[in-house]
């Protein structure tokens, strides 16, 4: 492919080098072709499995013009999901957030026998499927359950209903925030906590003033992952919902509700707005990788 | 656990009451659930497991699911590899966009990505309709199937082996070349083995990611069974059915290869790891 660097003489390319070091020497040794080659490779497939599908999604939910797109996301069974998906937003967020924290801090700050082990146990929801993680849910809680007697006796509805969409939300989004805090934990290091807590510091006073400001752009990557995961999270949802419509619709599954109803203009108008949203995030996750 | 919980100086507080935290919450949320599903399965006599766990239905699930994930993971290490060489040693204007675009698998919802993923490869998509003439039809054959498990694994071996490449020293491969070697050479002897233990640990990611995949594929797949149904779709299929005990026997199977993988990436990150010092 580049017979010009095989063909050259040694010595004159070592003699070449300490001059003409890096991108300058390479483009010359391998001419512009194969990079030029390669990059159009790699685009097009990033083309074809990204790009294209990003634009298909807005052009269709645009299909049937501005108005439709807003009478659909507008409807009272959009705005159901979308309240529904608030409602469990706003129960993972906290529980799993602190989780990841107080994993993170006895994780990255102690050391215990067995600490490997709660490592592999934290990240093993990562390895289920989706749709087995709902599944344990509904062996939990379900009419022939664990638990089912129990529910039942106390007129409790957790399959079905917003108690079992949060516990398989839960389950499936626990690592992101310890996976992330860990290892800029340990980085750190505990000396600027120690030095608080020596000066005098209560150990609530260091957490806030010391640990969660040093901590605070992992802790704000991982919070973008949950995040996304959180409002996208479709199998293990899909598994404990029951499809009520109306009640136990989540954003994605209403989108799938609509697009197996052939509605679909609708099914991507609300597509699209999810879209934006992991648009969003990926903003959030560049911008926060050159601080993490 | 719990015996220990020393740092170096020992004036940390919190220990008891994270790590407290900490288990109770894996326990609750996590051990408990996963014992239940095992447990559950126990009380099928093993000969009722085994002729759920290997009906011919069954038996074509994992045989499309595990080819499938074992065909897109494959295309997402070439590509993926490739992807990441492009990013890291070229100049390729607009690269923040892309290389933040990479990560849109891990961002967009899979039941988003399966429903624009059909619309682009059906026969009148896009890219679709290219296709067609060409006799391959993508959406409602396996090849959908692959199509969509190859876009959730993308992220994988490009962020595996970005960090390897911008950690390689390009004078070593500079050294190489003016030492007479050819960029095959280059290339078979020097980029090869120390691109490998991220390449085959992105392969393990992306391929473990597959096998439980199931929003992107439900919509591009046609769901047909013994053609082109997947393992979650089975269990999912069982579940409305209310067989319960048919969804935990295929479940637990699922189970049982998710976890050898996790334990299969463990190693080779381990692997890596050496590699590195």
């Amino acid at each position: 492919m580049t017979p010009s660097s095989s063909g050259a003489s040694p010595a004159a390319a070592i003699a070449a080098a300490p001059v003409v070091r890096g991108r300058v020497a390479r483009r010359g040794k391998h001419g512009w072709i194969t990079p030029a080659v390669l990059t159009g490779i790699a685009l097009l497939y990033l083309a074809g499995f990204l790009l294209v599908p990003l634009i298909a999604v807005f052009v269709q939910a645009f299909e049937q013009g501005a108005a439709a797109y807003w009478r659909a996301i507008t409807e009272p069974d959009a705005r159901s999901a979308i309240w529904l998906t608030t409602v469990v937003f706003a129960c993972v967020i906290p529980l799993n957030l602190a989780f990841g924290i107080a994993a993170a801090w006895a994780i990255a700050r102690f050391e215990f026998r067995g600490k490997h082990l709660l490592i592999t146990i934290i990240d093993l929801p990562f390895a289920v499927s989706p749709v087995v993680s709902g599944l344990l849910f509904v062996l939990l809680f379900g009419a022939k359950g664990w638990f089912g007697p129990f529910v039942d006796a106390h007129n409790l509805q957790i399959i079905f209903a917003l108690p079992g969409i949060v516990l398989a939300t839960l389950f499936v989004t626990v690592p992101f925030v310890a996976r992330e805090l860990i290892p800029v934990m340990t980085e750190l290091g505990p000396e600027q906590e120690e030095a608080a807590l020596v000066l005098g510091a209560s150990g609530w006073q260091m957490f806030w003033r010391v640990t969660l400001p040093n901590i605070r752009w992992g802790l704000l990557y991982g919070l973008v992952l949950l995040t996304a995961r959180t409002i996208g999270e479709f199998g293990a949802v899909s598994v404990v919902s029951g499809h009520i419509r109306g009640q136990t619709n989540t954003i994605p599954l209403y989108v799938e509700i609509l697009y197996n109803e052939y509605n679909f203009a609708a099914a991507f108008a609300i597509a699209s707005v999810l879209t934006g949203l992991a648009l969003l995030s990926l903003a959030a996750r560049s911008l926060l990788r050159t601080r993490v | 656990m719990g015996a220990g919980g020393r740092t170096r100086t020992g004036v940390l507080p919190g220990f008891g009451l994270t790590l407290g935290l900490t288990l109770t919450y894996v326990c609750l949320l996590i051990l408990i659930p996963l014992a239940a599903l095992i447990l559950k399965s126990a009380t099928l006599p093993f000969d009722k497991f085994w002729q759920i766990a290997t009906t011919p239905r069954a038996l074509a699930s994992y045989k499309i699911t595990l080819l499938c994930s074992a065909v897109a993971a494959t295309i997402n290490t070439v590509f993926g590899v490739l992807v990441a060489w492009v990013l890291t040693r070229y100049h390729v204007p607009g690269k923040r966009i892309i290389d933040a675009l990479v990560d849109l698998p891990f961002a967009l919802p899979t039941a988003v990505a399966g429903i624009a993923l059909t619309a682009v490869y059906a026969q009148n998509g896009p890219i679709g309709r290219y296709l067609q003439p060409l006799g391959i039809n993508v959406a409602f054959t396996p090849l959908g199937i692959i199509v969509a498990l190859t876009f959730i694994g993308l992220p994988f071996v490009v962020r595996t082996v970005q960090p390897v490449l911008q950690a390689m020293d390009p004078e070593i491969e500079e050294a190489a070349e003016s030492l007479g070697a050819n960029s095959r050479q280059v290339f078979v002897r020097i980029m090869l083995p120390t691109l490998a233990p991220a390449a085959i640990t992105g392969f393990t990611l992306a391929f473990a990611r597959a096998l439980g995949e199931y929003g992107s594929v439900v919509f591009i797949s046609g769901n047909l069974p013994l053609k082109t149904e997947i393992t979650t779709l089975l269990i999912m299929t069982k579940l409305e059915q209310y067989d319960y005990a048919g969804a935990t026997a295929i479940a637990v199977v699922m189970l049982g290869l998710s976890f050898s993988l996790l334990l299969v990436i463990n190693l080779l990150q381990a692997w890596g790891r050496r590699w590195e010092t």
